[in-house]
């Protein structure tokens, strides 16, 4: 990768310092909201309502998110069970799309498949459109499959996921044929070759269909709000949702619960943000 | 005649002979695909079939042929809002947050510490869709409101401003949320094709005569990064066209007088809450089309095939 550094010196110029000033300020106008949400889940009461309102919290206490765990133990459902069931949902879904989507773009990428180029085609067509457009049809669908207000209908349609074996196949193509060769040569069959080479070697593209997914049904609250009917079933950001219409009151509360929700997506990709970049660098759409 | 028959089947043997040699190639593709086309695939031309009907989930669907594309285009009044506001956002968040993410990134690529910078600006994109009730706090209407209360201190307005419920300012505020959320894969890739430019062709440009950034950029960044380029743009259509979430938090739904209405608004709207699917499938159609063939065209664009 081509490093390219200000004047090839160690020391800071004034311009790059002058620079580094002005972005350092946009970068923090760009959080403010985020560091926003994140203070008051921390404040106690007397600071929530304060006028002016504060961005720094004084007294920080973990009152909003014990609270949390009572108001919505009212509703007969913990909170702990939304909790449980995004995490159980993403990690299920997540697991799957890397594999089944990694598993399906490596022959894409390595082997000369018969109408490969076609099935890559119908998988980049699937980029072009949002999931919107088959909310109708997938709310049929899980329907007749009598697979309402169940796991299966949150977590079976969002593996195939086009974006992850896009930049998996796209990745992957850049991986040397020739160390593939040598193992074929050496009596491995495909799936040995698959899970002890190509796998290991692509961990940068992996770790980003990693995140994507993460992000994605992590955050999403259109599959939960249209296949489930219980509460026991919802999953965290639709409970967020609808904890969220009773009004300015709660704010602590809601802060909290918004806290929860954006931590881990964020952690995880601090973790894995050198390998997105690596896994990006190859995504283009060659057209 | 027979000739080309003949040439035909040989030619299908061959293939399917090869078909069966990459049988392990495609056992490897077979769960995932089988997963796609299940779901993804088939539920479009289901949503087509569906288009032509009348289907309100408790009798099976009756065929009305172009009826549903009849009333939507030329009798839906809110649609018609839908659609206006849907095309000023997308035309707004689509281009500025393309551009941004261009540009961001650009500032970004040679900065020391670019990783914490990056970070900065692409965690509204990650977090930005659960803020909603962040930004309603943020914009809310009285004075305790952080937007009307900065305002107020610094004396630009004197009495606070009803960000969420003024009918004009509705759209101006979700689009500012919207542009704020921009910074997201599309981003990241300009990021990394910035960064895998050959640090050589700017040494040969500048030996060549180019004098200054711009000319840099135009001649030699933009051309190495297509595949970059016309991958973020294809990410940016479709979700300016697929708003919704973030407006409905904090504007609601519906919006006063439909001020936030867009495309996909109007899909939920007639899909789950008057559960009249056909025509909603005929709206999903008409969304479908039109992310697709703006994708397609921005392909033909910026096509590097021949690169």
């Amino acid at each position: 990768m081509a490093r390219v550094r200000f004047a090839g010196s160690n020391r800071f110029t004034f311009r790059e310092l002058l620079f580094m000033l002005f972005m350092t300020a946009l970068a923090v106008f760009f959080l403010l909201p985020v560091v926003y949400m994140i203070v008051t889940a921390f404040k106690p009461m007397e600071e929530l309502f304060l006028f002016p309102p504060r961005f720094w919290v004084y007294r920080p206490t973990l009152k909003n998110f014990s609270n949390l765990l009572v108001a919505t133990s009212q509703g007969s459902v913990p909170f702990v069970r939304y909790l449980f069931n995004s995490i159980f949902v993403t990690s299920v879904v997540v697991t799957g799309s890397v594999i089944l989507g990694s598993m399906c773009a490596y022959p894409l990428a390595k082997h000369n498949v018969p109408g490969g180029g076609l099935i890559f085609a119908l998988i980049l067509s699937g980029l072009m459109f949002s999931s919107e457009v088959t909310q109708i049809p997938r709310y049929l669908m899980v329907t007749r499959l009598g697979w309402m207000d169940t796991y299966w209908a949150l977590i079976v349609p969002g593996i195939a996921s086009p974006l992850g074996l896009f930049l998996m196949k796209q990745f992957l193509e850049q991986v040397p044929t020739a160390i593939l060769e040598q193992a074929r040569v050496d009596g491995a069959n495909e799936w040995q070759i698959f899970w002890k080479i190509v796998m290991p070697m692509a961990k940068a593209a992996w770790s980003t269909q990693l995140i994507f997914a993460i992000f994605s049904v992590w955050n999403d609250t259109w599959a939960p709000l249209v296949f489930t009917r219980s509460e026991a079933m919802k999953t965290l950001p639709l409970a967020i949702q609808t904890l969220g219409g009773s009004g300015i009151a709660r704010v602590g509360a809601m802060a909290a619960a918004t806290f929860i929700l954006s931590m881990p997506p964020l952690i995880v990709f601090l973790f894995l943000q050198k390998r997105v970049l690596e896994t990006m660098a190859h995504s283009g759409i060659k057209g | 005649m027979a000739a080309w028959t003949a040439s035909m089947s040989e030619r299908l043997a061959s293939v399917w002979g090869e078909m069966k040699k990459k049988k392990v190639s495609y056992l490897f593709m077979a769960p995932f695909l089988i997963l796609y086309v299940w779901f993804t695939i088939i539920p479009i031309f289901q949503g087509m079939y569906l288009s032509f009907t009348y289907f309100n989930v408790l009798e099976p669907p009756r065929w009305i042929g172009l009826a549903n594309f009849r009333s939507l285009f030329l009798e839906d009044e809110i649609f018609r809002i839908a659609i206006g506001n849907t095309l000023k956002f997308a035309f707004i968040t689509g281009p500025v947050g393309y551009f941004a993410s261009f540009f961001f990134a650009w500032l970004l690529h040679k900065m020391r510490f670019r990783l914490v910078y990056a970070l900065a600006f692409y965690t509204p994109s990650v977090v930005g869709p659960g803020l909603g009730f962040m930004w309603k706090y943020i914009f809310s209407g009285d004075q305790y409101g952080l937007a009307n209360n900065v305002l107020m201190r610094l004396g630009i307005i004197h009495e606070p401003i009803l960000w969420t419920q003024d009918v004009d300012l509705i759209m101006p505020v979700v689009i500012f949320v919207a542009c704020w959320m921009s910074l997201g894969t599309g981003f990241l890739a300009h990021l990394a094709g910035l960064q895998n430019v050959p640090h050589e062709l700017y040494e040969a440009a500048a030996i060549d005569g180019v004098r200054n950034a711009l000319e840099e950029v135009w001649y030699i960044t933009l051309p190495m990064m297509r595949p970059q380029l016309l991958f973020a743009a294809v990410l940016s259509v479709v979700s300016s066209f697929s708003v919704f979430g973030v407006a409905a938090d904090m504007v609601g739904f519906p919006s006063p007088l439909y001020a936030a209405h867009t495309v996909v608004a109007h899909l939920r709207d007639y899909a789950f809450i008057r559960f009249e699917m056909g025509y909603a499938a005929a709206i999903s159609v008409v969304l479908l089309l039109t992310t697709f063939g703006l994708s397609r065209l921005f392909m033909r664009i910026l096509s590097s095939k021949d690169m």
